[in-house]
């Protein structure tokens, strides 16, 4: 029955989030592990937060100054800008690019640790496999993701500047005044990061899951890259409803 | 003068996998210090039966003893019990991560309080051992077929244990390495006093080393005895198995699936 399975499956999902927080142990072995994660998963994938981050900036600026120029509110600009940046834009786009990156080679990485044996491998030699290889990416994503987050709000925002001051035309003054009133450190900008907190971990673990379990065969690393892909995004597009719906009264 | 204690002993196990019984009415004394071919026709379960040693399966069915004590359940003991067995896996399983001496020194890292440079020196030993020291720098993927499996093996004996496992150690490998890996498996068994079970179809490779053979079919061990025994049965299975005869007791026609229709109308048909 397609219900029972699903809830099984569910449950082993449970069960393996709450085997990855029990490994999370910090020895200097599982330090060094996540250092070298945080490295692969985030570090790496800046080029593609800062491109992107910049083109959402620049479209965001000129669909936004379009609409608003036709209310005589263009100077309300920055403010749009920041707003949905920090509050939805930045956490999300953020999440879905991290995913597409860093969370299908999650999935990818472990599925053939898998088909290769070196999972078997590490728990015949008596070494968790959770604690090795799952828990160091899970807590690289839950420390990076807010700094991607980050990083891809100030390449939006200086994308949109150059656009806004120096090609529409708009008065720099009021561009960063605006921004600096309207931005809250505490409702918006730590909400951010809470939230790409919250995506990072889930992206990790929905990704290692997957990957963990995958069938050890070529065709099974394959179907677990993109079940990874799709049910983290579709997750982390759940999770943002929820906690927008509970943060932002 | 009593004779030492088994080091594996299996009595009356069944195992089975997904509620399917793979292997039935298994009785097995492995003596201490000897080399154990574990032979059979691919699929007949053999690496179940290596499974069942090492604690990934459990018994459906009697008792399987390592050193005189059933095989734990507990997570801990079974812990405890793994440091004891080396196991050198089908595909290797090094960390392709990992540079072949972190790899050797990985179980070393984990399990033991040793400094660094007393790790490096053993590391160095074990490779030596395999003839591989000058490979210690090397990545898993810079590595022949050859030479993983021999690296493997390093990884494998790094924390001395008493039991090996063998699982298919020749899959995939050319007349000389299997020959260096054999005739490793040899050295090692005799000169660090080793239990060794070796899982294999490659009769003519393992059993010259062996000193005792154990052959598995039909779900069941069907011969136990000494290399020579072997060769002289006159167990039509047991002769087919060791002259590679395609036909006999396990028939070249499968009738596993449902044979009632003909093949040619079946291709008719579709």
């Amino acid at each position: 029955m397609p219900f029972v399975a699903a809830t099984r499956s569910l449950g082993r999902a449970g069960l393996f989030s709450l085997a990855v927080l029990r490994a999370s142990v910090p020895t200097r072995d599982f330090l060094a592990e996540l250092v070298r994660e945080i490295y692969k998963i985030g570090a790496r994938s800046l080029p593609i937060i800062a491109v992107g981050g910049a083109f959402v900036g620049l479209v965001l600026t000129l669909q936004g100054y379009r609409t608003l120029a036709t209310f005589g509110a263009s100077n309300s600009l920055s403010t749009l800008l920041g707003l949905s940046l920090y509050r939805e834009l930045g956490p999300v786009l953020t999440g879905l690019l991290f995913i597409g990156r860093a969370g299908s080679s999650i999935a990818a990485e472990l599925g053939l640790m898998r088909a290769t044996d070196q999972i078997t491998a590490l728990g015949l030699m008596g070494i968790d496999p959770v604690r090795k290889a799952v828990a160091p990416r899970f807590w690289a994503a839950v420390l990076t993701v807010p700094l991607l987050t980050a990083f891809f709000c100030s390449f939006a925002i200086a994308a949109s500047y150059l656009e806004a001051v120096h090609v529409i035309g708009l008065d720099a003054g009021y561009f960063w005044s605006a921004l600096k009133d309207n931005v809250d450190f505490v409702d918006d900008y730590c909400v951010a990061f809470l939230k790409s907190a919250v995506f990072g971990g889930t992206a990790a673990l929905v990704a290692a899951y997957v990957g963990y379990h995958a069938e050890p065969t070529i065709e099974g690393t394959s179907v677990a890259t993109t079940r990874a892909v799709v049910n983290a995004s579709l997750l982390m597009l759940m999770l943002n409803f929820v906690m927008s719906a509970l943060l932002f009264q | 003068m009593t004779e030492p204690a088994p080091a594996v002993r299996l009595s009356a196990v069944r195992l089975a996998r997904g509620g399917r019984t793979v292997l039935d009415g298994l009785d097995l004394a492995v003596p201490a210090g000897s080399i154990t071919a574990v032979l059979g026709p691919s699929g007949s379960g053999k690496s179940t039966l290596l499974a069942a040693l090492t604690g990934e399966l459990a018994p459906a069915a009697g008792t399987v003893e390592v050193f005189g004590r059933p095989v734990p359940r507990d997570a801990r003991a079974l812990l405890a019990l793994r440091k004891s067995i080396g196991v050198l896996l089908q595909g290797n399983g090094l960390l392709t991560d990992l540079s072949v001496a972190e790899n050797v020194a990985l179980p070393l890292r984990t399990h033991t309080e040793l400094p660094a440079p007393v790790i490096a020196r053993l590391v160095a030993m074990k490779l030596h051992a395999v003839g591989l020291r000058a490979a210690a720098d090397l990545y898993p993927r810079e590595l022949s077929g050859g030479m993983a499996r021999r690296v493997a093996l390093a990884r494998a004996l790094a924390l001395d244990p008493p039991l090996m496992l063998y699982d298919e150690p020749l899959t995939g490998l050319d007349p000389i390495a299997s020959g260096v890996v054999m005739a490793l498996v040899q050295r090692l068994n005799r000169t660090l006093g080793l239990t060794s079970i070796v899982v294999s179809h490659h009769v003519r490779e393992t059993l010259p080393i062996a000193d005792h053979a154990v052959v598995v079919a039909n779900g069941g061990i069907v011969f136990a005895g000494t290399p020579a025994e072997l060769e002289a049965s006159g167990d039509p299975l047991v002769r087919q198995f060791l002259h590679g005869e395609p036909d006999g007791p396990i028939p070249f026609d499968s009738r596993a699936f449902d044979n009632s229709t003909p093949v040619d109308a079946r291709v008719k048909a579709a």
